[in-house]
This record gives structure tokens, C-alpha cells and sequence, in this order.
């Protein structure tokens, strides 16, 4: 596994985009590019899944298993036996 | 819940303005030290910033310092108001992350101001951070105010109020040097007491040299990691942190057998070994774990790396200790 980074779970339907943009002003890293009246996915394997394009989503076109990427949260939350995995910062 | 009361009250309504004094910047320098974390709080609410009237812009920040202070040390000369939601002294793209900064809170904070009365217009600004935990959409459906997503850093503001329009660059999350820096002293601080303990026990097991080996491989994950994040070859954090931390064992690894040339050469190869095994698995995991404070790692990417690497970092800092123990033991 030379890039742990190179897939996600970012999953876009083009069918259901309503051109509204919304997605390009929220997403940090420049994940979708409007061509025309719809989104295009431009750069998935850049997205970091903080799940703001699928909450501002009036459509629902988009799908992200959001969470923090955080692995002292994610190991701490797997030695507690919680199942909420929630950073202090 | 909305508390009753303080819908029929009168709101307040709490003065501020642009001007860090000393003791802001004293809480800042203290917030990044790591001090009191979680303490470094605004009275949520609504602000007036200078003089607004009720076509001045409404701004959305968090009830920790630093997110209001960059706020509205950012909009010198601008009158507004900024509407401070309660994120528990949280940041506004941490707390967004865990839904503090959010719709509900949104709503909230705008029903307890009376916020339509105090503006005509159904606009608010929000940090493009804050998004994760809003729904643009549902905060218009249930206020009936339009949530307009401002720049990411609030340095950007003046520049994106002239035309409410953000450029691609004003949209994007780096991770420079400078924003990688104010992000060291607080690591160090958590792990200081920790190191110095290892370090300390390392010396009555063995040398003075497996104390510092100790320190070393602690630094190279806090503060070298860091620093040369962008520049250090592979992907992955843990093969970053695994090749600096070679890199630092190196010098000790070369300490094992020019340090004590009348050992035998199974003592001093088993010693190297230690070294060799036991600080890149220790800074691996620190720099694994500088994943949480980067801008860009995604969580199915982390859970990836904590499989493939973490047994790697588990059996080699293992394996090295025992043969510490082993090495001592044996004379």
C-alpha cells in the first residue's frame, strides 16, 4: 500500500446535480469543478471525507462516510471499546 | 433546547472591536502551549463589532478565542455583527467535525438574538470551515436567513467582501510551514513528561546514550516531523516517520560499535539492533499520529494506514526494548 490515501469513500451522482455549486464552495481541497450546469468530480482522491459537500447537498448527490481522520481519536476510541470517535482538539 | 426565557427577554447584545490587546495575545501564546485546553472561551451570542446598523453583515464564528479573535481582528474598520454559537471552546472546523458548530446551533443562536429584528437583511457569513456541520439549506428553511460561505482563513475577508465572491485560492486549505510550527509546542508539552519518564528509566537500565536515544526519536516525531512533513519521501505518515526515525537511530546505531569497542560483537550488534528497531517504530507512531492535526488526511485513509502500520510499529518497538532488556541482562 503505497498511498493509504488514494481511495476514499467519496461517491458523486452526476444524474441528480442541480448545478447549485455549493459543493465547490465548501469542499477545501478542490474535490469538484462546475462544468457547465453540473459538478464534475475533478479530484477525488484529494477529498479527506469532512462530509461538508454531502451536508450542503440539497440534492443528496453526494455520499461521504465522513469522520475525523485522526489516528490518536481512532486508536483511542478502539482501546476504550467506544464506538463515538471524537478528537480534543 | 431553546430556553424560553431568554427568547422573551432582550437580548444583549455584547460590544468588541478589532484590537488584540497583550492579555488576548497572553491567551493565544497560552491556547497553543496547550494550557488549559478547552478554556479558551468567548460568552457565545451576538457581538456588535464597531458600529453596525441593520444592514451591516452578520459574521458566524466559535466561542474559542482564536477562531473569534481571527474573526474579528481580521475585519479592522468594517462594522458588523458576529453571532458567536457555542462550540465548547472548540475551533470552527474541529467543532464543525463533531456538529457543535452546526444547523441546530445555528438556529438557535439566531432564534435567543432575535437576529431578524436586530438586521433587515436574511444574510449570514459563515468560515467555509464551519460547513461540515451545516446544511446551508435547513439553516434558510427553519431562520429563513441564507448562509452565504465566506473564505477559509479570516485574513481573506476584507478582500472577499468586496464583491461576496471567493477566488479558488481563497477556497483551499494548505498546510504551510507557519500554520505546521504553532502546532509543535503543544505536542511537546503532552509529551514531555511521558519522554522524560522513558528517558529516565532507559538510564538506570542501560547508558546514558539509550536516554538520549529515547529523547531523539520523541523530538524527531514532534518537532522534525512536522517541520518536514511536505519534504519527506512516501505518502503514508507511518513510511515518513519510519524513514526519519531511521535516519535519527542511525547515528546511535554507529554509537553501538564505535562506542564500546571491547564488547563482543554479538553485544554490540544486539545493542545497534535496539536502536535500529526501537526509534523508528516510536516515531513512526508519532508522526501517525500528526495525522489529526493535518489538514488533509481522510479517515479511511488513517483506519489504512493504523492497519498496515501499526503491528509494524507494535512488533519492531517491541523486539528492540526486549533487546535491551536482553543485552542487560545477558552481562
Amino acid at each position: 500500500m503505497l498511498n493509504a490515501y488514494e481511495v476514499n469513500t467519496l461517491a458523486y451522482d452526476a444524474e441528480l446535480c442541480n448545478g447549485c455549486a455549493v459543493c465547490v464552495a465548501v469542499c477545501p481541497h478542490a474535490v469538484f469543478e462546475m462544468d457547465g450546469r453540473k459538478a464534475v468530480l475533478v479530484r477525488p482522491s484529494a477529498c479527506m471525507e469532512c462530509g461538508a459537500c454531502q451536508k450542503n447537498c440539497i440534492q443528496n448527490a453526494i455520499t461521504v462516510e465522513s469522520g475525523v481522520g485522526c489516528a490518536s481519536a481512532m486508536l483511542r476510541a478502539a482501546l476504550t471499546g467506544r464506538k463515538e470517535v471524537a478528537c480534543d482538539c | 433546547m431553546i430556553d424560553l426565557a431568554s427568547i422573551t427577554a432582550t437580548p444583549k447584545i455584547f460590544p468588541t472591536n478589532s484590537h488584540l490587546s497583550t492579555r488576548d495575545r497572553w491567551d493565544h501564546f497560552l491556547a497553543r502551549v496547550g494550557y488549559k485546553r478547552g478554556e479558551h472561551r468567548v460568552e457565545p451570542g451576538l457581538y456588535a463589532l464597531g458600529n453596525p446598523t441593520p444592514d451591516s453583515p452578520v459574521f458566524v464564528s466559535a466561542n474559542y478565542t482564536l477562531s473569534f479573535d481571527a474573526l474579528r481582528s481580521s475585519l479592522e474598520g468594517q462594522d458588523g455583527y458576529i453571532l458567536v454559537l457555542d462550540t465548547k471552546g472548540v475551533n470552527v472546523w474541529c467543532a464543525a467535525g463533531k456538529g457543535t458548530f452546526g444547523t441546530d446551533e445555528i438556529v438557535r443562536r439566531v432564534m435567543i438574538a432575535r437576529l431578524g429584528e436586530v438586521v433587515q437583511h436574511r444574510k449570514l457569513i459563515l468560515p467555509q470551515l464551519g460547513a461540515p456541520g451545516v446544511a446551508a439549506h435547513e439553516v434558510k428553511k427553519r431562520t429563513g436567513f441564507w448562509v452565504e460561505y465566506g473564505p477559509v482563513r479570516a485574513a481573506d475577508l476584507p478582500e472577499y467582501l468586496k464583491t461576496h465572491t471567493a477566488n479558488a485560492e481563497m477556497r483551499r486549505v494548505e498546510f504551510p510551514l507557519s500554520d505546521r510550527l504553532v502546532l509543535i509546542p503543544v505536542d511537546v508539552v503532552q509529551t514531555f513528561l511521558p519522554t522524560l519518564l522513558a528517558a529516565v528509566v532507559l538510564f538506570f537500565l542501560g547508558e546514558w546514550v539509550s536516554s538520549l536515544a529515547a529523547l531523539v526519536a520523541v523530538f524527531a516525531g514532534i518537532v522534525l516531523f512536522p517541520i518536514l512533513l511536505p519534504w519527506l519521501p512516501t505518502h503514508n505518515f507511518s513510511t515518513k516517520g519510519f524513514l526519519l526515525g531511521g535516519l535519527a537511530a542511525l547515528p546511535f546505531t554507529a554509537s553501538a560499535f564505535l562506542g564500546h569497542p571491547g564488547w563482543s560483537w554479538y553485544r554490540q550488534v544486539g545493542q545497534a539492533l535496539e536502536y535500529l528497531l526501537a526509534m523508528p517504530a516510536a516515531t513512526a507512531f508519532l508522526a501517525l499520529n500528526f495525522t489529526g492535526s493535518s489538514t488533509f488526511t481522510s479517515r479511511s485513509g488513517v483506519k489504512r494506514e493504523m492497519f498496515s502500520y501499526i503491528p509494524a510499529m507494535a512488533w519492531t518497538f517491541g523486539i528492540g526494548i526486549l533487546l535491551a532488556v536482553v543485552v542487560v541482562f545477558i552481562h
